[in-house]
């Protein structure tokens, strides 16, 4: 099985106090921002390294030297600048086989550029399944993976809770989380999908390889890279392209008008001395009752 | 486009970095530095006051220290992830960023014991052991300090002998031996023929006895141990055969103490980040106390003493990658760096008021620890003596 994951970077939304608006309004300047990979698209990242991985195999290697545990292909994809290699390098030290670099700024991407750009690499590249971050925790648009999957023609689950599928098949079993309950669905590959935060739960991905037992570890966030996939993943390939070489002409869709930092919070906090008074208090004068 | 959303994933506070020390660093070494920092404030903070608090040293994540590569982090082949001595240098400051304690377990288990395994062993040795070691089954300790010889470890009592039937008889007692208790290996520095020899003691050989030495205030999430070795008998394969004399044991401690310099930066920086959050929150008189002076003083004064350890420890470790560096180069470090965290650990600890000494801020924490990071591995004024002695050519230790 072979899977593409865009990665994009995002400043570090733990640093947001650092971003900043250029004095006229036009653009935000990342001058001084720390990066990070976007956390929707490591989510699904570390469901396709589960997808394509035996844990029971894990560590061991072949007389190629080619590791054992891994059973199909991650390839990362990435559109920006040269800076945005380091992301690429941390889903590579994580697990992924290979990375694309589509060289481009980031003030001339939108989503429908950003879905144009992956339309191109699939269709180059191929993969049974293109697994994209729900949306990107700075622009928040949430259209990218449905554009995609529209100019491919390929059908589109958003927001997978769990996936299993068996070694050869062509199908996968996805399942979303709805208010009245789960629905399941079939989706035949090549598809597009999408994740939430349940895609980590230690049973969400089931590969019909690794062992049905296996639960990983509770976690809010992908794998960690190991000090030796950190190492392995300098050797690992990784291919820098540009927007003419895949033969996009990017149509922009969005206009950015003006930028402007929220204003700053004001709130306050009173400690009340009982629930009567809290209760008076959230009537009388937060008036929410 | 950049625009940002309040926290997806707690990921910790930022390292701190006044002066862009990041663009110094390699890709593969701010990947190292990120995902360690990610592990410890994942995995490691949310339990760390309460393994302080009792006493105990977070045993459930050995195996997890193994799986990131943390163990022997600088040493090649043999299953260890074969890192730069800055990346490693790096993780050493995340480890410590979380506790000195669990610093002090990859310390003692990669720079004292995987190291010289990986050095001095035999290949038959270190097929043996550091694989094991770098996965974390398989537990080391360091016995150099005794009772009577903590700064001159070359009184040392501990004795070997030859057996005629081919072997060797160890007795003597080391003191203060981090892991000591944990270890399913103990290397054990003793006089064979009046000459210090590292063996190699499997800790369930007849003889061999560790006492855990609790009541301790400082490193309190890391198991110190007495070891008492009476008539051990191990066989020829226990010798550690590449080296003889001081130079042995002393050749780890270049390794731990190089570790220790940037742990040192991790516990500081963890101070820091501390007293600036709490300065700017915590107001009195009308306005948050980071706004006074005098405050501003001890702040401005952490962030530079941090920001010269920074640099300092980053041509260090430029220095060792390049194989130039020198013993008395890593012994400035060490004693500036943890004399400078523990001033800045007590500091912050002044500046969180009472708050300062609670388990639920880790000012209090790291303050106790340092004392112990001053003391081991060369105290504070024994690293002063090897600088004093390198650069005036006069040893004044005795
Ligand atoms: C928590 C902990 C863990 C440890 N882990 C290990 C371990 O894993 N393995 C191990 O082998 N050891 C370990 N140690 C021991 C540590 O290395 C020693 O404590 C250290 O070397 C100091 O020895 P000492 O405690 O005997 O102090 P002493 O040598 O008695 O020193 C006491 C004081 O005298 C000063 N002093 C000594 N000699 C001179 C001199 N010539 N001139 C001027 N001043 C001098 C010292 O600087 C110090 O201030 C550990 C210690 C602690 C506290």
């Amino acid at each position: 099985m072979k899977i593409l994951v865009p990665v994009k970077r995002v400043a570090d939304p733990d640093n947001a106090n650092k971003v900043k608006v250029s004095d006229d309004g036009t653009k935000v300047t990342s001058d001084g921002l720390e990066w990070k990979m976007n956390p929707f698209d490591e989510w699904s990242l570390e469901a396709a390294l589960r997808l394509t991985e035996d844990v029971s195999k894990k560590g061991m290697k072949g007389d190629d030297g080619k590791p054992l545990d891994r059973i199909g292909e991650v390839v990362l994809v990435s559109i920006g600048p040269k800076d945005a290699v380091q992301t690429i390098r941390q889903g590579l030290a994580m697990g992924a086989e290979r990375g694309i670099l589509v060289e481009a700024e980031d003030s001339s991407l939108d989503s429908h550029v950003v879905a144009q750009v992956l339309a191109a690499v699939a269709q180059k590249e191929n993969p049974d399944i293109v697994f994209l971050g729900k949306q990107s925790a700075d622009g928040d648009s949430n259209v990218a993976g449905t554009k995609l999957a529209e100019m491919l023609g390929w059908p589109l689950v958003n927001y997978a809770t769990s996936i299993r599928t068996e070694p050869g098949s062509d199908t996968l079993t996805v399942t979303r989380a709805l208010d009245g309950g789960v629905q399941t669905i079939e989706v035949k590959m090549p598809c597009v999908l999408t994740s939430t935060d349940r895609i980590l739960h230690p049973e969400s991905v089931k590969n019909g390889v690794t062992p049905e037992d296996h639960k990983y570890p509770e976690s809010e966030g992908g794998r960690y890279a190991s000090l030796k996939g950190i190492m392995a993943a300098k050797k690992k390939p990784l291919e820098e392209t540009t927007l003419e070489a895949l033969g996009v002409t990017p149509k922009r869709t969005e206009e950015y008008v003006k930028f402007a930092l929220p204003p700053a919070r004001e709130g306050k906090a009173t400690v009340v001395e009982s629930v009567d008074e809290l209760v008076e208090k959230l009537h009388s004068e937060a008036k929410v009752l | 486009m950049v625009c940002v959303r309040p926290s997806v994933r707690e990921i910790g506070p930022m390292t701190v970095d006044y002066y862009g020390i990041d663009e110094e660093l390699s890709e593969e070494e701010r990947l190292v530095r990120d995902n360690v920092r990610r592990f410890v404030s994942d995995r490691i903070l949310p339990d760390i006051g309460r393994h302080y608090q009792q006493g105990t040293f977070p045993v459930e994540l050995i195996g997890e220290f193994g799986e990131l590569g943390l163990l022997g982090a600088n040493l090649k082949g043999y299953g260890c992830a074969g890192m730069g001595d800055v990346a490693y240098g790096l993780a050493m400051q995340e480890l410590e960023w979380g506790d000195s304690g669990v610093r002090s377990f990859a310390s003692v288990q990669g720079a004292l014991c995987m190291y010289p395994i990986h050095a001095f062993g035999s290949e038959e040795q270190k097929e043996r052991y550091l694989p094991g070691m770098a996965r974390g089954e398989i537990i080391g300790c360091f016995g150099l300090t005794e009772p009577d010889f903590g700064s001159n470890p070359s009184g040392m009592i501990t004795v070997a002998e030859r057996l005629s039937g081919g072997g060797f008889r160890l007795n003597g007692t080391k003191r203060w031996i981090t892991n000591g208790n944990l270890a399913h290996i103990a290397i054990v520095w003793a006089k064979l023929n009046g000459k210090v020899h590292g063996f190699l003691v499997p800790t369930d050989t007849p003889g061999f006895t560790a006492r855990k030495i609790d009541d301790k205030f400082s490193l309190r999430a890391s198991v110190t141990s007495e070891l008492i070795l009476e008539d051990v008998e191990v066989g020829d394969d226990a010798l550690l055969p590449g080296v003889s004399g001081m130079r042995g044991p002393l050749s780890c401690l270049s390794q731990a103490r190089y570790g220790i310099c940037w742990g040192a930066i991790g516990a500081a920086s963890s101070c820091y980040e501390t007293a600036l959050a709490y300065a700017k929150d915590r107001v009195q008189f009308r306005r948050p106390i980071a706004g006074y002076q005098l405050v501003q003083n001890k702040l401005v004064h952490m962030l530079s003493e941090i920001t010269k350890a920074q640099w300092l420890t980053l041509r260090l470790g430029r220095l060792k990658e390049a194989g130039k560096v020198r013993p008395a180069q890593i012994s400035l470090a060490k004693r500036n760096n943890v004399a400078q965290a523990l001033e800045i650990a007590r500091m912050a600890r002044d500046v969180l008021g009472a708050n300062g000494i609670m388990y639920e801020y880790p000012v209090g924490r790291h303050m106790m620890n340092l004392e112990t990071v001053y003391t081991y591995e060369g105290t504070h004024d024994i690293h002063t003596l090897i600088v004093g002695q390198d650069i005036t050519g006069l040893a004044a230790f005795e």
